[in-house]
């Protein structure tokens, strides 16, 4: 899932100083799991913003709403009737669900609630990690399952830097290093010769570095 | 072979480098010069390399993968060609979060096998998109190798990522520092018959203190007790230091192809090290 962080709120009240009537935006999806932009984080944060508007004296009408989804049309436009009536939207969806809401309301001002941090898993209850980097060539194939583009601080191709001390990595001695863990699991597989290859030089032009990407399926196009 | 190492600072001073740099000059067969070590924003690598070859000092370029794309990687390269460098070695390079610098963006396009990669394309006349080039470099290529890795699924690790280095065209290792000469040996025996040659490092120790912060801090350094003990005991801390580092020098040389000296700002020292190895 796409793993995001509600901003400090000092952040989001100076994002939102002056503005009078705003909608709180909540999103199903991938927020929702990883608990920074479900219903019940637009309750709270609408809470918090109406403390912290009433405290200076500056109320704000506030009105809560979460989308199933705010990365598809079918959702977002369900907005129409209504966006017009705010003087902006709050999106606690990841940064997609805010560019979408800007795509699809050009009078509208779209502010974002939340960090949006990475594609990652849930660890255990409140803990959540990278595991992707959506580097569009994946190479899963030949490293154990493991990803260097995602989990290696260096995104290193060819096995660890020098830096790497007892299986952790130099830059942090929590974060493990994937290097290591691929050549634990790859032995553990029995296939440590894949080891062996050389990976060529990644073509970073099928990642953010090639400019904004776009899939087009034919097939499934009406 | 003998080689040493300086570390440009922080400013367009050089006198002080290249005052260390000519006492080195006649006792070592070329000298390193860092790129931005530590991931400290520092005078760049090849300038300095460039006044060495002035005062016909054989220069190591050292190249990491830090900062640099793999464009700006090969037009350096070539830059260095043409300015007289004929030595190159190949690092991945430290995190920039470990430096003075810590909010940059790293690079990291290319790693230190695919770098060695590219070197021997240089070589061969094209660059890395297959292009061709109008005018070669002719570079002698090196590594790095840690043979003092913490476990033993680490030290196989990186005999792992040393072996794709020859295979990418590594010419020459120059390891960590090594303060344990039975432990060296057993890496030696391991990569016997490795198509290469390999320079044993060593770190001038200053003090106790330097010793248990390498061991705390620098990967794969390990100072044995020992030593430590030495350190602290003696009265003279330089006469000491020299005295253990040409130990290990003389044990070094026996069990490879050379040593590579880093005496971190203690350049000066070299020579006597060397005196008392009998180099």
């Amino acid at each position: 899932m796409i793993v995001a962080e509600r901003k400090p709120i000092q952040e989001i009240l100076s994002m939102i100083s002056g503005l009078r009537k705003i909608l709180i935006l909540g999103c199903k999806g991938c927020v929702t799991v990883c608990s920074a932009g479900s219903e019940r984080e637009v309750m709270i944060l609408a809470t918090i913003i109406r403390m912290g508007r009433k405290k200076k004296d500056e109320p704000i009408e506030l009105v809560e709403r979460t989308l199933v989804r705010q990365c598809d049309p079918e959702f977002i436009d369900q907005l129409s009737d209504s966006i017009g009536q705010f003087d902006a939207v709050l999106s606690m969806a990841c940064g997609v669900g805010v560019n979408f809401l800007a795509d699809r309301y050009p009078k509208t001002i779209a502010l974002p609630a939340v960090n949006t941090k990475f594609y990652g898993v849930a660890e255990e209850q409140g803990v959540w990690s990278e595991r992707c980097a959506g580097c569009g060539d994946c190479i899963l194939n030949l490293t154990g399952g493991l990803c260097p583009v995602a989990r290696c601080s260096k995104g290193l191709f060819n096995g660890p830097c020098g830096g790497s001390v007892n299986g952790k990595c130099e830059i942090n001695p929590d974060i493990n290093c994937v290097w290591q863990l691929i050549y634990d699991r790859l032995k553990g597989l029995n296939q440590l010769d894949k080891l062996d290859e050389i990976l060529p030089v990644k073509d970073w032009g099928v990642s953010s570095h090639g400019g904004p990407r776009k899939i087009v399926r034919e097939d499934l196009k009406i | 072979m003998v080689t040493a190492e300086i570390g440009p600072g922080k400013g367009t001073d050089v006198g002080a480098l290249l005052e260390d740099a000519s006492i080195l000059k006649d006792r070592v067969d070329g000298i390193n010069v860092t790129d931005m070590q530590s991931s400290v924003m520092r005078l760049g690598s090849m300038a300095v390399c460039h006044l060495l070859r002035d005062m016909e000092i054989d220069a190591i370029l050292q190249v990491t993968c830090r900062d640099r794309n793999r464009l700006a990687l090969q037009s350096d390269l070539l830059s260095a060609w043409v300015l007289g460098i004929r030595n190159v070695l190949a690092l991945t390079g430290d995190h920039p979060t470990l430096g003075d610098h810590p909010q940059a963006k790293p690079v990291f396009d290319l790693d230190s096998v695919s770098l060695l990669e590219v070197i021997g394309k240089l070589g061969a006349g094209v660059d890395v998109a297959g292009n061709e080039l109008k005018g070669a470099t002719g570079f002698l290529a090196g590594a790095v190798v840690n043979p003092g890795a913490d476990t033993e699924a680490a030290l196989d690790l990186q005999i792992v990522k040393m072996e794709k280095k020859i295979k990418a065209g590594a010419q020459f290792f120059q390891t960590q520092a090594i303060y344990d000469l039975d432990q060296f040996e057993k890496f030696m025996k391991r990569v016997e018959g490795y198509r290469t040659k390999i320079l044993g490092g060593v770190i001038l120790l200053k003090s106790a203190g330097m010793a248990r912060f390498m061991n705390k801090n620098v990967a794969g350094v390990f100072v044995p007790e020992h030593l430590i003990k030495e350190m602290t005991e003696t009265k003279d801390k330089v006469k000491t230091s020299i005295e253990i580092a040409a130990r290990l020098v003389k044990g070094l040389k026996d069990l490879c192809h050379g040593v590579h000296i880093m005496a971190i700002g203690w350049e000066k020292r070299v020579p006597q090290v060397l005196d008392e190895a009998g180099l």
